[in-house]
Formats: C-alpha cells, structure tokens, sequence
C-alpha cells in the first residue's frame, strides 16, 4: 500500500482491511480462526484472506436456505432492480476492484479496467434476465384435452458455487449472477489463489439491496470447502466451474442427493455472451395442469 | 337441507337458501365428465346384461308429449306400456306412462288394473311461465283425473335470477296440490347451464319436498347427459345421508338406446348406490327407448341381431 | 398384511354419504316389501378381453441392428404373467457383448444414416411407428397386461394411445429443432442408453425413443426385467415401419445387463426411469465420464384437499391418484393431505369409493385394480404396510377377495399417519394412500414439501387464487390442481430434488436430446 505523508511529518499508517467471510449478510471471520496469506502474481504478499472450514460451509448452507423463500418470492422485477444495483454499487468502486484484479493477475491496469467493465456489465445482463427468462423457457402446451397446461421454470434452491481459480472477477460474477439472478440462493467459494476480489464483491453485495443470506462468500482451500458442499444434502444444485480435478469426485459427492451438476467446460471464454447457459442448470420446470370447464 | 315437504308453511328465505345452496360442495364439471365417461366403459354382459334390460324395462316412463297427442295415442301408448313385447310374456311391464295433464283420464281408463302408473306433466310445461294458480289448478285436475305422479317443472327463470324462494314456494304448494300423488321435479338442465346449479337445484327441490328429480322436459338440448345424471345421484345420495329421505331421480331425454339406458343403470349403482336400483327410486323417461331395450332383449333371448318391424311402434 | 380381504382395524366403515357397499344392500332388501330384485346390486359378468389377437413366441432374441439374433450368453429369464403366475415366454439375458454389439450397431446408425437423413424424413418415420402403434393397439394393450398384471382398461384407454401420441407428437419435431430452444443449429448428442421400468413398460419406452429419435439420436434400450414383452413387439413395429437398422436396438435382461448398458463407454447420453436408489447409482457411475444424464425417479406425492374443494371429483382424482396402475406410479398421490374441517366426511366418502373398486383378473374389462407386477414388489408393499400398522397406523381396506393366484394386494388406506411414519415418507410404490390431515394453507404445503422427493403434487380447492398459492409454493415437478395423474407428450413431466433430472415431453424434453 501507497503510504501518504500526513501533516507533512510522519508517514501516515494505512488502515488495512481484514478479509472476512460473507455468510447471511454479515461478515464474520472463519469460525476455525483460521486465515492464509494471499500474493500476487509475481509473489508479493497482499493479505491474509479467511479459511473457511466446513463449518463454515455449512453455516453459509443454512443462511443460504434461510433466504431462499424470501428471495425466489420476490417479483422477478424486483430481483433485476437488486441486480442492477450490484451493478451500480460497483461501478461506484470500479478502482478498487481495478487494483485488487491487478495485483492478483498481473494484468496490465487497462486490461483490468476492462474486465471490471465486462464484470459490472455482466450484473446488468442478468438483471435484465430475471423477468423474461420464464417466458422464454416457460409456456402454455397443447394438451389434447379440456385442460390448462403451463410450464413454467422455478429456481433449484440452494447452489454451491465453485468459482474459477484463474478468473478472479469476470468469472467470478459470471458464475454468481446468473444463479441468484433466477432466485436461487448461493454459496460461493472463491478462487483460491485470488480471493481478494471475491471479499471486495462480498462488500458489494451488501451493499446493493440483495438480502443477506442470498449470496455468501467463502475464501479459502477448494479442497477443504468443496466436498462438504458437494455432499451436503440442503444443497441442490453445484456448479463446478472451479472444481479443476476434483470434479468427478464431486459430481460422484452430488449424486448422493440428486443434485443437479454443472460440469466445468475445459473451453469457456468468461467474455463471451452466455446466453441462458448458466441460468438454465440452475432452474426446474413446473408443469401445472387445471381443468377449464363451467 | 334441514327442510322437509312438512316445513313447507314456512319457506326459507331467499338469503337462507342462496347461503345454504352456494355453500354445497362445488361440482368440477371436468372432473364429473370423466367420471362419467370412466363409468361408461363398464363391461355388462350376458346375465349382467339381461337383468339390466328387464330392469330398465321396468323403469320406463313411456312418454307421449306432442301438442299432436290424441286419445288414440294415449291408448296405444297405454297398451304398449302394459305389455311392451306382445310376443314374450316375460318381458315386464313399463313403469308409467307420461302424458299430459288433459289427457290423465284416458290413461287412467286405459292402464286399470295394470299395475303401470299414470304420471302427468303440469305447472304449464314446459316452460312453466304460467301464473302459479293455473299451475295448481293443472295438477289438481291431474291427480282428480287419477294421475298418480305430477312431473312439474320448475321456474328456471326465477332459479336463474336467484329467486330461490320463489322455486321452493311454487314446488311446495304443488307438492300440497298433489295430495297422495308422487312429485317429480323437473330442473330443465339443459337450461341452468352449470353443473354448480344441477347441485343446487337439486338440493332444492328435495328440500321443497320432490319425491323424484328429473332431468329435463325432452323439449330442450342437452337434456339427460350422463354428467348430469350423476351429479343429480350425487345429491340424492347426500340429501339421504343428510336427512334420512330417499329422493329418486329421473333421466329424462337423449336417452334412445339400451346402452344408454344400462349406463345409466351403472350409474346409479355406482354413485347412488344399489338402492337406487329401483322402479321406485329410478325411471327413465324415453318414448324409443323402450322398443330397444325389447331387441337387446330379444338377442339376448335367441342370439340373433332382432329387426325394428319385429316391435310395435305406437 | 394378510391380503386376504378386507380389513378394518380402526372401525371405518362405509357412510351414507356415498354408494352403499353390497353388503348394506342386502340389509336394506331384506327390509323392503315387495318380492323383485329391486335394489339389489347388477353383478357385472365376467368380460374379459381375448388373449387370441397375441401370438407369444416361445422366445425372443434381443433386437440388434434391425434383427432379432440371439444373445451371445445364451441365458435366458423367463417372463410370467403376475395375475397367475404361468411363464409367457424366454427372453434373452444380454451381457456385455450382446451390449457392446448394440452400442455398435446404433453408433453406425447415427454416424452412417440417422444424423444425416434430414430432419422431415426422420420424422415420417415416427410417423409410421405412431400409426402402427394406433394399428396393432388391441394386441399390444392385451400383451401388456399379460407381461405387467395391469388392467386392460388403463393398457387400452392410457398406455398405448398415449404412447402412440407421444411418437406423433415427436414425430413433428424432427424438421424443426432450431425452434425447441437450443440455438439455430441444434445437433442430436449421439448414441443414447435408456433404461426403462416395469410400470408403463411401452409408454415408458416411447417417452424415451419417441425424443431422441426425432432429435436424431439413436439408442440402445433395456425394458425391465419383468416386462420385457412390450418392446420387443416395438422391434417388429420398428421392421415394420421400416427403421434403418440399428436406430433402434432392445437388449434385454436385468439388472445387471442395465448396469453394462448406461455404463458403457459408447454411449454419449443416458436416460433412466426408475427408482431413486438406482437412479443414485448411476449417476455416481457417471460421475466424471461427462455422459449426458437424465433420471426420473421415485416420488412421494402430496394430494391436498381444501375445504372447499369440489369432494366428489376430488374423491375421484384421490382414488385415481393413487390406485391408478395398483398404485405403481412415481407420480403417484400416495399422500393424501386433507383439511381436518372436511376430513372426516371426506375419508367416509373415500373409504365408499374404494369399496367399488373392482380387483382381479387385468384381462376384465370391468377390473380396476389388476396384479402387482412382481412377487418382489408384492413383497415390499407388504413390508411397508406392515410397518404402517406397528407404527401405529390404521389400515383400512374395502372387503376384497384376493385371487388364489397371482400377486395380489388390496387398495388400502392408512389413517392416523403423521410425517414420521414410514409409510408417509417412503414410496411404496403400490395401493396404499397414507392419509395426514392439516389446519392451514401453510401447514398443507409445508408437509407436502417435506419430503427428499419432488415429482408431483396435487390441490384441490374451488377457489382460484388459493390454488395459484399453492401450486407456487409446492416443490413438485408437477402440479395437477382439481385433477391428477394426467399426462400428455406435450407436456413436460420430471422432478425436483430426488426425484431425478431433466423433463420429459414438450420442447423442454427435446433439450435432453441435443447439444
């Protein structure tokens, strides 16, 4: 950190910031006490993020599930509002995230600045997604009989997230949005090596109208957080974009439950347009019958 | 309903009939529809098959209602009731035979000692727009003649602008006018038009003291569908377990073949019950029916297909 | 359970308010004057359906690359018919090379013909199959119920219609996926492995061919081990139709043979119905494999009665939920959650209802409830209504003499179940409805709710928004609100959480079948 000089005399002292998890919309340090140091690309120690522990886990399960009726129930206009202002909120922060993306890829400042671009972008995609996604994938189907038949997607519930290692931000809102975007609720566990950007989104999202418990952020090792969550069985849904090897193995965890898997694609490009790719895994289609008659 | 034909000196009011009456049961009318078309697939065969025609046989209300009726037809009628199929002694009687109000004494005279009843339709069928003074005075003409049913109609208009107490009133004194006589009342579905309103106006009727409830006049379409006829069982099947009164029921229209008429019959096994089963508590009012009914009868019999001219057409 | 007949151990009996049993009746004749009939039940003769219009082989080789040729291991199982028990035929156990030779065969299938032919003529071919399904209906509907113990009723007015529907209606779909919502250029994703079970053995089989044909997939099918029958007669339908071969390829066989089938590695996609347990296997089995996968599995269906809900029909969609297909349904309303203020009237009018149901011989056409399919799955329903009744449930079941031979179990309801008991919670997959009672919309759905599964929910209420409520709170894959156990092909049907992934039916189906 850059020190300033203060009334000209002494080097003033940088106020550090402690790196926390995000669980039910409050910021608490792991429960095991533990932390672990964060560099940069070229090896410079930047912080201490938290460890979580499976505690942890499950801590952000229960607050995950906690949120879920409030948040699914909410107007999926209302959700795209809470969106946008994600978007809004980091936009009012783009140099932060500028700087922690730097440092944690060694991106040239511009090629970070775009990323934060896309990032920011990517929460007004999604929030422009949340009341017309139904109507894309939903409908009225012609059943030969005097019925009324309307499928309809709802979301899955609660969705572990294994954030990309190697794309700190863009991948990191690439995945997130588009789960709670549909009213699902999340728990995250963020790139291991560059988490840091991942506590500045969590700083975001509270402060961006979405309900605590809604999205939650874990820092810490994949290994230790992703098989817990994998078989955790108030999990529904488990994206494994981060899961590197253990993705088999997890997906083997997933099964115990049925939960709904998202596997890695070895070929994504987080620039590209997802379309629905991400929001259709995470949804389950309701079909309601009811008579018409007199 | 709490009411019986004794309680009929002090009708409910308007307001405690619509509360009693809208707060039964709805009726799903698509739920109904496949309930009777699931009914309609039962199998009845052989001797199933043959105590299901004599049955209906016996639950025929051989019908004449044309402006056209004479006494000669009456007759006829009367004669093919008594004895439906000249060549088989065996096959039983109709039950009644229905007629109008002014032609109740040649039936009378023509059915004595038969067994088979007179039934008259009254209260200005069918469209029971009459002032209720003449209404009375046709059932009471009827029943002087000898008519032992009045198959009155009730005011669908009133039914229909929610003057409940007014179709209650109008039942209950023509249930008075009847004296000894057995009231069936005509609900004229095809003109209440929901299958909510069948209910209800069932439940009406029976509360007004109608010892029958019967589907339709024959003069209006859709008269006697199978949805109707069950919903009509349902209520009476409720109205005893409510009250204790059995109330028959009366199909009316629509129903030409025999197998129509045995559906019916499964019917009313399967959602009244076996009690029903029963000239007293189940007639079928048909005027083609009945030779039908004869050439199942008569395959049955002798296992060969049988031809209309074989059967007296009156 | 003794099965015997029926059983009555909490006092229930059948009230005014609904069709009298027979016994009632005779009571009430003896009461009236009067020397005829009158009032006395019609007793339905016997109508069976003739088993004439089927012609059983003796033995039937496994379909592969458009002919039947026998199995390499040379085993057999023998297929019987559950409602006597007599053997019907020898149907081959495939093992690994019989399965190797049919993944073959259907991978040059889709590389050499399938995936090119375009998308019109593809589906021409559903076409045929659909009109010779509709062609030959009586002698499938009547090998069907000889294979499974279902009643000809529900084999001839659901199982094969529907399953002729569902080839039509996918039929269409073959020139135009680019509007099934998958991109403009959708492709089929391969060579497809589909494991079907015993319940609905032909519908089962087009809800699963029907798709990944019109999508320009080929497959490999298993049918169950104990209805083999009905897919074998589809490989004639396939000839007939004239199927290029090896689009469609039947092994049959067990277990074992299913095993082999989703795990190997030459096929690109798998589509599972069955239970649960199994369903849970495979997809630990595939874990890694990237292998696309759908699964349709158990459920524990909740039917909520409202208090005001029409009762007559809602008794109706309770007793069809339920004791359709002897109760061998996942989507099955083996729940049934009625209000407590109508409770007591409505079980009077159920327990009426439930004494019209006709047991027996499948091949009547007056029977309603026909034979368990298996003796294995007699045996478990039989476990779990035994652990109803030490649980502290009460049984109730409709005076019903069971065949001699055969498979047999009564429909039986279970008052004073609470959500602790077994058998509300665990899918017994037979004609047993567990009755909760509830005091509250929010007490109604969240025991409907409470459960690992989410296939299918039921409500019954006249009142419109308070079923829009509902439906929107229930974690069901299905909702039938005044109605229940319907099914369309253009109508998407799967579950939420263990009741398996991925729909089946409708444009949301198609997705499973493409990339």
């Amino acid at each position: 950190m850059p020190e300033e000089r203060y009334d000209g005399a002494w080097p003033r002292v940088a106020v550090r910031k402690t790196h926390k998890l995000y669980i039910g919309g409050a910021f608490p340090r792991s429960e095991s006490g533990r932390s672990y140091p964060v560099a940069s690309a070229d090896g410079e120690h930047l912080a201490n993020a938290g460890m979580a522990s499976r505690k942890d886990a499950r801590d952000a399960v229960a607050a995950a599930r906690k949120a879920f009726p409030g948040w699914a129930g909410r107007t999926a206009y209302n959700r795209g509002q809470v969106l946008y202002r994600v978007a809004e909120m980091m936009e009012g922060r783009r140099a932060q995230f500028a700087a922690e993306l730097a440092a944690a890829t060694g991106a040239e400042r511009a090629e970070a600045e775009q990323e934060v671009s896309a990032a920011i972008d990517r929460w007004v995609y999604y929030a422009g997604w949340t009341d017309k996604a139904a109507q894309v994938l939903g409908g009225t189907n012609p059943v030969s009989g005097p019925f009324d038949n309307r499928s309809a997607p709802e979301p899955t519930g609660v969705v572990a997230v294994l954030a990309p290692q190697d794309a700190p931000l863009l991948g990191l809102v690439s995945v997130l949005a588009p789960v709670v975007a549909m009213g699902n609720t999340a728990v995250l566990a963020a790139s291991e090596s560059a988490p840091l950007p991942a506590v500045a989104l969590a700083e975001v999202l509270a402060t961006s109208d979405l309900p605590g418990g809604v999205a939650n952020v874990l820092t810490g090792r994949t290994a230790e957080l992703a098989p817990p969550l994998a078989a955790h069985a108030d999990v529904n849904a488990l994206d494994l974009a981060g899961a590197g090897e253990l993705a088999a193995d997890l997906e083997e965890a997933a099964a115990q439950t049925l939960k709904r898997v998202l596997r890695p694609d070895p070929a994504v490009v987080w620039s590209a347009d997802p379309g629905l790719s991400r929001i259709r895994p995470f949804l389950e289609t309701k079909t309601v019958w009811h008579p018409v008659g007199i | 309903m709490p009411q019986t034909a004794s309680a009929a000196e002090q009708a409910p009011t308007n307001r405690a009939l619509r509360e009693f009456l809208h707060g039964l049961p709805g009726v799903d009318e698509v739920g109904a529809r496949e309930r009777a078309a699931g009914l309609a697939t039962r199998s009845v065969k052989t001797t199933a098959k043959a105590a299901a025609l004599d049955l209906a046989v016996r639950m025929v209300d051989l019908t004449t209602l044309e402006g056209a009726d004479t006494p000669g037809k009456v007759r006829a009628l009367a004669a093919k009731a008594r004895r439906p199929d000249p060549d088989d002694p065996s096959a039983p009687s109709a039950a009644a035979v229905c007629v109008y109000s002014d032609l109740v004494g040649v039936a009378v005279e023509a059915l004595r000692g038969s067994g088979v009843g007179v039934a008259s339709v009254a209260t200005a069928f069918p469209s029971g727009r009459a002032p209720l003074e003449a209404k009375l005075a046709d059932t009471r003409r009827a029943v002087a003649d000898g008519a032992t049913e009045i198959d009155m109609v009730i005011d669908r208009g009133a039914f229909l602008s929610g003057d409940y107490r007014k179709v209650h009133e109008e039942i209950t004194a023509v249930k008075q006018a009847c004296g000894g006589a057995h009231l069936k009342v005509i609900l004229e579905t095809g003109e209440l038009a929901t299958l909510d309103n069948v209910r209800r106006a069932s439940w009406l009727a029976m509360g007004a003291g109608a010892d029958f409830i019967k589907t339709s006049t024959g003069k209006v379409a859709p008269a006697a569908t199978p949805p109707v006829v069950l919903v009509m069982l349902e209520a009476v099947r409720g109205h005893r377990a409510a009250t204790g009164r059995t109330v028959g029921v009366k199909p009316a229209g629509g129903i030409r073949t025999a197998k129509d008429a045995v559906r019916n019959l499964v019917m009313v096994q399967e959602v009244a019950g076996p009690r029903w089963l029963d000239p007293a508590l189940f007639r079928i009012g048909a005027s083609s029916l009945l030779n039908d009914l004869l050439m199942q009868r008569s395959k049955l019999r002798t296992g060969a297909y049988a031809g209309p001219d074989y059967f007296t057409i009156d | 359970m003794s099965g015997t007949s029926g059983t009555d151990t909490d006092g229930g009996r059948a009230g005014d308010g609904a069709a009298e049993p027979a016994q009632d009746q005779n009571r009430a004749r003896a009461e009236r004057k009067g020397s005829r009939l009158d009032g006395q039940p019609l007793e339905y003769a016997p109508a069976p359906e003739s088993r004439s219009v089927v012609r059983l082989r003796e033995a039937y080789d496994p379909f592969i690359d458009g002919e039947f040729v026998p199995a390499e291991t040379g085993e057999h199982l023998t297929t019987a018919n559950p409602a006597d028990e007599e053997p019907l035929a020898q149907v081959a156990l495939c093992g690994e090379a019989d399965v190797d030779r049919a993944v073959a065969a259907a991978r040059r299938a889709f590389d050499a013909v399938w995936r090119e032919l375009p998308g019109a003529e593809r589906g021409k071919y559903l076409f045929r199959i659909a009109r010779i399904l509709q062609e030959r209906s009586r002698e499938i509907a009547v090998l069907e119920t000889l294979d499974n113990g279902k009643p000809i009723k529900e084999t001839r007015d659901f199982d094969v219609p529907t399953a002729a529907a569902h080839f039509f209606y996918h039929a269409g779909w073959a020139d135009k996926l680019a509007f099934a919502g998958m991109g403009p250029d959708p492709r089929p994703v391969g060579v497809c492995a589909q494991v079907v079970p015993w319940n609905f053995p032909l519908l089962m089989l087009a809800w699963k061919i029907a798709p990944a044909l019109a999508a320009g997939n080929t497959v490999v099918l298993k049918p169950a081990e104990t209805t083999p029958l009905s897919a074998l007669l589809f490989a004639e339908v396939c000839q007939e139709a004239g199927l290029p071969p090896g689009v469609v390829n039947i092994v049959t066989g067990d277990g074992g043979t299913g095993r082999t089938l989703v795990e190997h590695p030459g096929a690109d996609k798998v589509a599972f119905t069955g239970s649960t347990e199994v369903g849970r296997g495979i997809a630990r089995a595939l874990a890694g494999s990237g292998k696309r996968l759908t699964l349709e599995l158990g459920g524990k269906g909740a039917n909520i009665v409202y208090d005001d809900a029409a009762l007559d029909q809602a008794v109706e969609g309770v007793v069809n939920g339920v004791f359709f297909n002897q109760g061998h349904v996942c989507c099955a309303g083996s729940r049934l959650l009625v209000q407590e203020s109508v409770a007591e009237e409505f079980l009077e009018r159920l327990r009426a209802r439930m004494a019209l149901l006709r047991l027996g011989d499948p091949l009547d056409k007056n029977t309603d409830i026909g034979a368990v399919n298996s003796a294995a799955q007699l045996e478990r329903i039989r476990d779990l209504a035994e652990t109803g009744r030490a649980e502290g449930a009460h049984a109730w079941s409709p005076p019903c003499p069971l065949p001699e031979r055969g498979h047999w179990f009564p429909p039986t309801v279970f008052t004073g179940v609470t959500q602790a008991h077994r058998v509300a919670r665990e899918e017994v997959f037979g004609p047993v409805l567990s009755v909760l009672t509830f005091r509250t919309p929010e007490e109604a759905v969240a025991k409907a709710n409470n459960t690992p599964y989410g296939l299918s929910a039921g409500v019954w209420t006249e009142k419109g928004s308070r079923m829009l409520w509902t439906a929107e709170r229930l974690r069901a894959g299905v909702v039938w609100s005044n109605t229940f156990n319907k099914f369309d092909p253009a109508s998407p049907f799967g579950g939420y959480k263990e009741s398996g992934y991925g729909r089946e039916g409708g444009r949301h189906g198609l997705e499973a079948y493409l990339a």
